[in-house]
């Protein structure tokens, strides 16, 4: 069976784009309910999805080190801390649905990487600035979901990116509250 | 020989809920008289992020700094690799050639110089323009690309 699965996964990445059989592949894999569930789904979905597996690993490394900074305490702290949550259930899900498809889930890059690429050690001050890189990684988050929705194949992935966009506005607009930012004045806040 | 002529609805013409049921001959006419009134209203009424905005001439590169963290923000930034790779100095730079990125094959492999042009079109749909690179993320307004893609080129 592992060796099925091995092809299997082998010719996904030679196909490129070409559309999955998810009910075959489910059959395959071992796990028919779910897989069976995303018709249309191609190999760029998956490599999309992976994308969006990296941006929740970051946005969950960037909580950790907020959280750990000291800056924040109280509600915030906790509002940072479930918002974690969210991410790390985002996470789940996107690892799920991608081995369900045969792919395989990028991993987390480490804590010293994140706050590099973040750019902490220069923006990190005061609690302040913890919420505005949150609010920022939120808002990007929430713009780069819906900006996948008509790239993905999968009605279920659309779906899913949707589901993952609209927890990401939630965050954000939750954050420019606290922020005490007035709202804002045009439509089309995500582009 | 009986010719069946069938009749169209056309809509008022001030926008009100009552219409009237033409024949061809009249429908062209209404129709154009419907289109100058629609492009009247789309010319004066086209909200920002509008999908039917008249392609730019040129972007902003102020708007599109703004632009730029709210859409690309989530994966990218200027001077760090993150998600996606870094892009100060995007602009004139070889496609797929930032160091410290892993990009997909398919972008490694694409033999072109970035421009603003190429931006443009890169971002109403990238993988149209590079297929199998990992950027699926679409900007849909005309005016939004320009100025991001004005914003980069300062960059």
């Amino acid at each position: 069976m592992s060796r099925l699965v091995s092809s299997r996964r082998d010719a996904m990445r030679t196909a490129g784009l070409g559309t999955l059989s998810a009910g075959a592949f489910a059959v395959l894999a071992g796990a028919p309910t779910a897989a069976a569930a995303m018709q249309g789904v191609s190999s760029a979905d998956v490599d999309t999805l992976n994308v969006a597996l990296g941006l929740e690993h970051e946005g969950i490394a960037a909580y950790q080190i907020g959280a750990e900074s000291g800056l924040l305490e109280g509600q915030v702290l906790s509002a940072a801390v479930l918002f974690q949550g969210h991410h790390k259930g985002h996470r789940d899900e996107l690892v799920k649905v991608i081995q369900t498809l045969g792919g395989t889930p990028v991993e987390a890059k480490s804590t010293e990487t994140y706050m590099e690429d973040l750019d902490i050690a220069n923006t990190i001050k005061e609690p302040k600035d913890v919420l505005l890189l949150a609010q920022r990684l939120e808002r990007g988050a929430a713009a780069a979901y819906l900006g996948i929705i008509p790239s993905l194949e999968g009605p279920d992935m659309k779906h899913l990116a949707a589901r993952l966009a609209a927890d990401e506005s939630s965050h954000f607009a939750i954050i420019s509250t606290v922020l005490g930012e007035s709202i804002p004045a045009e439509p089309f806040i995500y582009g | 020989m009986f010719r069946r002529v069938r009749k169209m609805f056309v809509p008022s013409r001030h926008g009100g809920p009552r219409g009237r049921w033409s024949t061809p001959s009249s429908v062209s006419t209404g129709l154009m008289s419907g289109a100058v009134v629609v492009g009247a209203i789309a010319s004066t009424l086209t909200p920002p992020g509008s999908l039917v905005a008249q392609t730019p001439n040129s972007g902003d590169p102020e708007r599109g700094r703004s632009a730029y963290v709210s859409t690309c923000g989530g994966c990218h930034s200027i001077q760090q690799n993150r998600i996606g790779p870094r892009h100060k100095g995007l602009i004139g730079r070889q496609a797929g050639s930032e160091s410290g990125y892993s990009y997909s094959k398919a972008l490694r492999e694409a033999d072109f110089t970035w421009d603003e042009a190429r931006l443009r079109r890169w971002l109403s749909n990238p993988r149209a323009m590079v297929p199998g690179t990992k950027m699926a993320v679409r900007v849909s307004d005309p005016q939004r690309r320009a100025d991001i893609a004005a914003y980069l080129a300062t960059q």
